[in-house]
């Protein structure tokens, strides 16, 4: 087995959030305290609902912000402050909005370029151009759309367009926030194919953020299921998708609608939502949701427990 | 009589390069009671159908039509005063963003209540009740005080279900519902999906639900029309479209999902959709079909029979016997 | 190399024609620059259009009326004025004065307002709290007061009129520029090139501020025309530029005891200045039409 390149253990972020006027700033966990690894050549998949902390977990592993508690090792290197812009080569990212994610005033090439005029000032303009334009190819894109400007793009291409730019540095990991969640069927296999080829090609580990469990377990290798700041479960795809052994997993799969109108609909119905991060109950985050939680489950936290297959709950399935 | 009947609708936009035809002679019946999905990728003209039945589109666009019926009454002649007592009352529709379908300058109570007011002349009493019975109707737990809240106090999934509440309020025959579960989680998709269901079965309302979403197609519809480009290109019910689609399209955009992979590099429909400056001449699905040939790039093909879902392909026979392969 | 245009792209307008199409959607907008393009070259060839220099006095023609009175001539079509100046000259030496007082006070004002707009929407808290109330308090006067004490301090000239009125409309610009910074900050291509590493200034400069420019735009044209009113109002009250100069608002000025025994004196420069700031706002909300595209159109 090979080592891990990013390890993250214990990795939490709260944010002092104020609350009206004149009170106390009260202090929300947008991250509760994450451990994983990840290996080269391997998909992570980081699956849950809005506001469960996978956007935040993509923001500390991109070193946009620094976590409040926990370590994490990217590429054998202990990630702080001091070392993110010597890091920046390591890890790049690719964001769910087509749209949003490009620079309308910049040209392709210029979008693309952009990266290694910030961190390979000693490379010439016509090396780097000659860098663009392999990309542009490998993302499966014309060698004309160099010049051109992202509006006249469409959602597929765009997005091919933002992994062409995440690759230009030669990263070792790639966070994928919802890379295909904006995109039509017929293009998201296009881009989901193209992320596969990539990654057999230049060995790259993904984190792939998502909320959408049929990508998820076309995609990934290993999956873990957040709710509410914390996992709740991780183990191997095969095995999560068979036995779900988190209630809330559970849910999540049999709620997930299937394109097989004469399949058999066993739906665990949840009651409610998600309660609000500014005040989580005691206790398990899901027991007010939960068809089988007891007393137990309302005074402590469950912790993420087992061996390969490992779940955060009192009473697991 | 339907409830619903269209017949050739298209609707042209204007716009600075000329004029972009988003639907192209499409055709919709919707019974009473019934629940038609509308299924396609963004620029399937899904929606636009859908607003030119509403009378919701811009001033740029232009709509034809040889039949526009809503029970029975030509909604292509009536006078906008008509047309409004219609909207809004016996056919209505939600949309996507719940946040933003709602004012965030007035509590869902005083919304909800303002359209009793308009569509059904109640008086503040009665008004009152009835909204508390309608939240209650669509599950919003603790209705009598969520009545005095404001939108943004309150989830996506539950302005969703205030949304819901304000279209069933004068207990439409038609509700047409515009991608509602898609900016919503799993979890609540669920319930809301459940809810829509639920509501068609109690007040027994036409339900026409506009998604992209294979899977939830799946799970609620029972009639499925396909759109691509503006065009319908099957129609089917649901059974038997999932078993058996009988338009390229359909079969290509099916095998593309994720969950009927069956190995890791997934069957994919080269190319894009169709826009403004490249349509097609012929079958517009042509450029991007395996099986197109010379007469699909040349001439626009003509629908088939029910029996094989009214695809609007030249080439279903011969697919269906496997000479195209 | 590749320049070859792919059908898809030949077809596709170009970004003026399209802009010309939502911009010429607005009818009064075309209108409105025609006038300005109009007015534009009457500054740019005043001395060749205008039939006599705006300073030579005719005295045997002392408040002579326009051609169409009686006791009008063609030799001056808008009649004279007091000291026996021919009037359409003056005015046409005066579009000169008005265009550089709009091309300078917007220059000064953009220039400025931009950069501490940008620096506020990228600085820390306290100092874009700083930036901010000052300009809130530079806000807070009328604003022709304003620079009616800032010409009172720096001397009355047309120059230190237009550093005033510069002055007064910065804070526009600022807020302006913040608001579409903090807007842009939260997009995700800013995020990106902050992982690629990119520093502050080019955080600021090359991927920010060209996206910002829009509202930018169509505010500058909005207030080309408010500068041309405030130059010539202060013009009128004494403070801006001085007799003789043919500006239309000084114009007015040495003009208003005239104002019942010959009309036109007063009332072409005052017309002069109506028609131009009606003809460039008409185009300001052409511009906005169709640069902004929160009111853009399907």
């Amino acid at each position: 087995m090979t080592q891990p390149i990013v390890k993250a253990s214990n990795l939490a972020r709260f944010y002092e959030v104020k609350d009206g006027f004149l009170s106390k700033p009260k202090t929300v966990k947008a991250l509760a305290g994450v451990d994983f690894e990840l290996s080269p050549g391997k998909t992570l998949a980081v699956v849950g609902e809005s506001g469960c902390g996978k956007s935040t977990l993509a923001r500390l592993i991109t070193m946009i912000e620094e976590p409040t508690e926990g370590t994490l090792n990217i590429d054998g290197t202990e990630i702080t402050p001091s070392v993110w812009a010597d890091m920046r080569e390591t890890v790049a990212i690719v964001f769910q909005d087509p749209y949003g994610s490009l620079n309308p005033r910049q040209r392709i090439g210029q979008i693309l370029e952009e990266p290694l005029v910030i961190n390979r000032r000693d490379m010439s303009a016509a090396d780097r151009e000659a860098a663009a334009r392999e990309m542009i190819e490998m993302v499966g894109l014309r060698p004309e759309h160099y010049d051109r400007y992202p509006h006249m793009f469409s959602g597929g291409q765009r997005q091919r367009i933002a992994i062409a730019r995440a690759l230009m540095l030669d990263p070792k990991v790639l966070v994928l926030d919802e890379p295909v969640s904006a995109l039509d069927v017929s293009i998201q296999s296009q881009i989901l194919n193209l992320l596969v080829e990539l990654q057999d090609r230049l060995d790259l580990a993904y984190l792939f953020i998502s909320h959408d469990l049929s990508v998820v377990k076309h995609f990934a290798d290993d999956v873990i299921v957040m709710y509410l700041a914390r996992a709740v479960e991780k183990a191997s795809k095969e095995t999560l998708f068979e036995t779900p052994r988190h209630p809330y997993s559970k849910a999540l799969l049999s709620t997930t609608p299937h394109a097989d109108p004469e399949g058999k609909k066993e739906r665990i119905k949840l009651e409610g939502e998600l309660p609000s991060p500014m005040n989580v109950p005691l206790g398990c985050a899901f027991a007010a949701r939960c068809w089988l939680a007891t007393e137990a489950c309302r005074k402590s936290v469950p912790n993420l427990e087992g061996t390969d297959h490992k779940v955060a709950c009192l009473h697991p399935l | 009589m339907s409830l619903l009947r269209i017949r050739n609708l298209s609707v042209d936009f204007a716009t600075a390069s000329g004029q972009f035809r988003a639907v192209d002679g499409v055709d919709v019946t919707l019974e009473k009671g019934e629940l038609l999905a509308i299924v396609g990728e963004s620029g399937s003209g899904k929606s636009v159908s859908m607003l030119a039945v509403m009378g919701l589109l811009p001033w740029t666009a232009t709509i034809t039509a040889d039949e526009m019926s809503f029970e029975g009454r030509d909604l292509t002649k009536i006078t906008p005063r008509e047309r409004r007592s219609i909207i809004g009352k016996d056919m209505a529709m939600i949309f996507q963003e719940p946040m933003s379908s709602l004012n965030p300058c007035f509590t869902v109570g005083f919304q909800i209540k303002e359209a009793l007011r308009i569509h059904m002349g109640m008086d503040r009493a009665t008004r009152n009740n009835r909204a508390v019975e309608l939240f209650d109707q669509v599950g919003i737990p603790d209705a009598a005080s969520r009545l005095n809240t404001f939108p943004h106090q309150m989830s996506g999934g539950m302005n969703q279900r205030v949304m819901i509440a304000m279209a069933i309020a004068c207990n439409p025959k038609l509700l047409i519902a515009d991608e509602p579960t898609t900016a919503l989680d799993v979890t609540i998709q669920a319930q809301i999906l459940d809810l829509l269901i639920r509501l068609r079965d109690e007040q027994d309302m036409g339900l026409v639900l506009i998604t992209h979403d294979m899977g939830v197609v799946a799970e609620t519809a029972e009639r499925v029309s396909v759109q691509y480009a503006g065009q319908k290109v099957e129609e089917q019910p649901v059974k038997d479209l999932f078993r058996h689609p009988y338009h390229p399209y359909t079969s290509a955009l099916l095998s593309a999902l994720p969950e009927r992979a069956t190995s890791k590099i997934l069957p994919t429909i080269p190319g894009v959709v169709p826009g403004q400056f490249d349509r097609p001449q012929g079958c517009l699905f042509s450029p991007r079909c395996q099986f197109a040939d010379e007469k699909c790039a040349q001439t626009p093909p003509v629908p088939c029979g029910p029996e094989q879902g009214r695809a609007l392909c030249h080439h279903v026979d011969a697919i269906e016997a496997g000479e195209m392969a | 190399m590749s320049d070859q245009a792919t059908p898809a792209a030949a077809t596709r307008p170009s970004a003026l024609r399209e802009f010309w199409y939502y911009f010429s959607e607005n009818r009064g907008a075309v209108y409105g620059f025609w006038f300005f393009v109009a007015f534009v070259l009457c500054a740019a060839l005043a001395p060749w259009l205008a039939p006599y220099d705006s300073a030579e006095q005719f005295r045997d023609h002392i408040l002579q009326p326009p051609v169409w009175q009686e006791g009008g001539s063609w030799a001056f079509p808008l009649g004279t004025d007091p000291l026996g100046r021919d009037m359409l000259s003056r005015l046409i030496a005066g579009s000169r004065f008005s265009f550089f007082v709009g091309v300078i006070v917007v220059s000064i004002a953009v220039s400025g307002g931009v950069m501490i707009g940008l620096l506020s929407g990228f600085a820390p808290r306290w100092l874009d709290t700083i930036i901010m109330r000052i300009m809130d308090i530079i806000l807070a006067f009328p604003s022709l007061l304003l620079a009616l004490v800032l010409v009172a301090i720096l001397g009355p000239s047309l120059t230190n009129a237009m550093i005033a009125i510069a002055i007064v409309f910065q804070p526009h610009y600022v807020r302006l520029t913040r608001a579409s910074v903090l807007a842009e900050r939260q997009k995700d291509y800013v995020t990106s090139a902050r992982i690629a590493g990119a520093g502050l200034w080019r955080m600021m400069f090359v991927t920010v501020l060209p996206n910002c420019l829009a509202p930018i735009i169509v505010q500058g044209a909005l207030s080309f025309s408010t500068a041309i009113l405030d130059a010539a109002a202060l013009g009128f009250l004494g403070m801006g530029a001085q007799p003789p100069t043919p500006e239309w608002g000084t114009m007015l000025a040495e003009a208003r005891e005239f104002i019942l025994r010959a009309w036109w004196v007063v009332t072409f420069p005052g017309l002069a200045i109506l028609v131009t700031v009606l003809a460039i706002n008409l185009m300001g909300d052409g511009l906005r039409d169709a640069l902004d595209p929160k009111l853009k159109r399907s």
